[in-house]
């Protein structure tokens, strides 16, 4: 067991620190920092044009294959890529659904053509994607889902009629990849099928939730009568929950990593604040702020254990899967940490269109957290059953 | 990068799993957890002949192994999971580590080989105001000439009443927090010492209280920087703050392992009572504890061999330690209560061996500092120091 990367990892870090170093700055400026969690929907142009600007530098897709354009990055350098690409306040990856959801899932399971021509486009940072699992009725009970895929002969394409929801980037992405029913007499996870659908088309609508934020990240999308053709199928027709499925499993938890290093530039704040603002005297405020620096110590050595112990067949071991309820658990306590260290200022706007500043957006918006990618209590569910071995909920 | 165990550490670690398993059963441990020695000497002896668990930490140019702190802690948590009672934790977490950390080459010559030979050692540091920073070292002593003259009483000692050798944390006379503190090790039959046990709740860490009435010392048993030990009484400490965290890992691994399997036995309404989502979600949160604690101790154990290797400073084992001890004290407590009310009425009776861990939660979170007192030395580091300008 040991903790120190290797001098080669070392030197990786120092390239991308130092690319970063020369490339985030001028008119990437305003970026800095934005478009995480919570702020997706802001600058959207500019962050694509950093895709871009990535590509050139050779930092996008770091853990696919080289054949498919990638560096075959182990873990340990997509670890240190995250991370430091986080200390340098990069900016949230608009193109992260492509690079890590759709493009693994299409080099794992898609056909020559599907590879053809999706991966160059997400590689190059031109075409972005959104992810269309949710529906109103199938939430935490995604099997459920309703929305329908119907093989039209005289077209030979696809017509898919329904409606997804909390929809992520849909407003500004040109694919979205949905899960159907096309056997239509079918229930749960069986007879879906997993289809690429472009967004620009008359049989597609985008409309945006507004959140408690003010501020609208999440959309529902509504399908009726979208096309899509033959070949955009993935897999076959009733391959879509196994490919959904193994969609989630791709993730792996490197990016855990650098989403760890934006939690900590939002702990730096309220700790910043509370030394200005003299709440780091209130002795229950210092519990709390150590409380928080010790969860989210250990979030880091939770990753690093379980990115070590990784048995490479991206299955995730049973000890990965507290790792949703732990983090957003412990954000959304910062968030109430982050509104207490400012006390009554935290309650008052920055002007008259509900503005709220980086530590009021975290508080409210932290609540997502515990919600989307799993409730807490089904991650409960999910640790009880499937880690622990105890007996499992009785489905309907 | 490689956070993981060796093969090696795993065959460590089941080696000390299966010896636990066959030879410190519950009633094994109920019989000398009763006892004012509260070990069973015999079984000391084996784990020292067999084992060699006393000689883990110790160099090898002094005869012991060799090994390092994730050996350390990966046997520590077994001790921890079946409640060993012995006086390992004293001898190696407070004795070995005291003397690797702040002992004179005379003084290592000295004793390590008497601890590989069964001897057993601990630190008395705290009086009996019973506080772990710098301030709860009240014992003083005077210098004269070249010897010390100590007077004073230390309380909640691990093992203080049968441990061979003592480590003693004193201060100079007139001094105060963390100025004039020396180390001084020697026989506990050193003359003007008279100890006594000290009955505890959880009766598988025995205690005792020690009075130094006029104790004289040489300048041979002075460990460390006369007067300026402080720091080193601290690294020591800190060591041993993760090797308790490592016990306390086990105990709340086993409060979770034995909930489980009664809550699967157990039948109401028809049904398993595991079967509840009421009891599964508590049995989630048990184990989300668990695996952080562990994180947190592995971690800990590898910062504590970068310490000794002395390729990591001070600070970095100060975090650590504090992380583990604070976030192993809370995650045991948790463990254990939640361990109790799942068992339902069997819970609270003397029978069930979750009581016992629930008993160890406890001292384990008191011993070297409860949560509030490890936060607040974060919170110290975090908040407190002056902007760099």
């Amino acid at each position: 067991m040991k903790l120190d990367f290797s001098p080669q990892d070392e030197s990786f870090r120092q390239e991308i620190a130092n690319w970063l170093a020369n490339n985030l700055c001028g008119e990437f400026d305003i970026i800095c920092g934005r478009g995480g969690p919570g702020d997706q929907h802001s600058l959207v142009e500019e962050r694509k044009a950093w895709e871009q600007k990535l590509y050139k530098g050779g930092w996008t897709c770091i853990g696919w294959p080289t054949e498919f354009g990638g560096r075959d990055a182990s873990i340990e350098q997509q670890v240190i890529f995250n991370e430091e690409y986080a200390r340098a306040q990069g900016p949230g990856r608009a193109g992260h659904i492509g690079e890590t959801l759709v493009g693994p899932t299409l080099i794992a399971f898609g056909s020559q053509s599907q590879k053809d021509r999706y991966l160059p486009g997400i590689l190059k940072g031109e075409t972005f994607w959104c992810q269309g699992y949710s529906e109103p009725n199938a939430g935490s009970d995604l099997a459920n889902v309703k929305t329908k895929a119907v093989f039209d002969e005289t077209s030979q394409q696809w017509q898919i009629t329904g409606q997804k929801v909390w929809t992520s980037l849909a407003r500004e992405s040109d694919y979205c990849f949905v899960i159907a029913r096309t056997d239509l007499k079918s229930t749960g996870h069986r007879g879906l099928g997993f289809f690429l659908v472009p967004i620009d088309q008359p049989g597609v609508t985008v409309r945006p939730i507004k959140q408690l934020t003010g501020t609208s990240e999440f959309n529902e999308v509504f399908f009726d009568n979208a096309e899509c053709l033959d070949d955009d199928l993935v897999g076959e027709s009733g391959d879509g929950w196994k490919v959904a499925m193994g969609l989630l499993g791709f993730e792996r938890g490197v990016s855990t990593l650098g989403q760890q290093m934006l939690f900590q530039n939002e702990l730096d704040e309220v700790i910043s604040l509370a030394k200005t603002n003299g709440s780091a005297r209130n002795p229950q405020i210092r519990q709390r702020i150590a409380e928080a620096h010790i969860g989210l110590k250990i979030m880091r050595y939770n990753s690093l254990r379980i990115l070590s112990s990784e048995q490479g067949d991206g299955q995730l071991q049973k000890e990965a899967m507290i790792y949703k309820l732990y983090w957003s658990s412990w954000h959304r306590n910062l968030g109430k940490l982050a509104m207490d260290v400012m006390g009554p200022e935290g309650e008052l706007l920055q002007g008259k269109s509900y503005e709220l500043n980086s530590l009021q957006s975290m508080y409210l918006f932290s609540r997502a957290d515990t919600i989307y990618g799993g409730t807490n209590q089904i991650q409960r569910n999910l640790i009880a059953e499937r880690a622990l071995g105890m007996p499992r909920e009785p489905r309907g | 990068m490689d956070f993981k165990f060796t093969d090696e550490q795993i065959m460590i670690r089941d080696t000390a799993e299966a010896f636990l398993v066959k030879n410190c059963p519950s009633a094994a441990v109920r019989q000398f957890m009763d006892t004012q020695l509260g070990y069973d000497p015999d079984f000391w002896k084996r784990i020292c002949n067999e084992m060699c668990w006393q000689g883990l930490l110790i160099p090898e140019n002094y005869g012991g192994l060799g090994l390092g702190y994730v050996e350390l802690v990966a046997t520590l948590e077994q001790m921890g999971r079946y409640l060993c009672c012995s006086p390992f934790y004293g001898s190696i977490c407070l004795g070995v580590n005291a003397l690797l950390v702040a002992g004179t080459e005379q003084q290592k010559t000295a004793f390590l080989p008497q601890i590989l030979a069964g001897k057993t050692a601990t630190i008395a540091y705290t009086s009996e105001t019973g506080g772990w920073d710098s301030g709860s070292v009240q014992t003083s002593y005077k210098k004269q000439d070249s010897s010390y003259c100590l007077n004073g009483t230390y309380r909640f000692v691990p093992n203080g009443h049968s441990a061979d050798i003592l480590v003693l944390a004193a201060r100079e006379e007139g001094t105060q927090g963390e100025e004039g503190i020396s180390l001084f090790i020697l026989p506990a039959k050193t003359s003007g010492i008279t100890r006594e046990w000290l009955p505890t709740i959880d009766q598988t860490r025995p205690q005792g209280q020690v009075i130094l009435n006029n104790v004289i010392l040489n300048g041979d048993a002075v460990m460390g920087e006369q007067g300026q030990a402080w720091a080193e009484l601290q690294n020591i400490l800190d060591l041993a703050r993760i090797g308790l965290a490592a016990e306390q890992l086990g105990g709340s691994q086993q409060c979770l392992d034995s909930t489980l399997a009664y809550i699967t036995e157990r039948v109401q309404f028809g049904r398993p009572i595991a079967s509840y989502q009421a009891i599964k979600h508590k049995c989630a949160d048990m184990m989300v504890k668990v695996e952080a604690s562990r994180s947190a101790v592995y971690h800990a154990a590898c910062v504590a061999d970068q310490f000794l290797n002395q390729s990591e400073d001070a600070d970095a084992l100060i975090e650590a330690a504090s992380i583990a001890k604070a976030y192993g004290s809370d995650s045991f407590f948790h463990n254990a209560g939640v361990g109790i009310q799942l068992h339902g009425g069997v819970g609270i009776t003397a029978e069930y061996d979750i009581q016992l861990y629930f008993k160890r939660a406890k001292s384990t979170e008191i011993f070297l500092g409860a949560p509030d007192y490890h936060r607040e030395r974060l919170a110290a580091l975090l908040l407190d120091q002056r902007e760099v300008s």
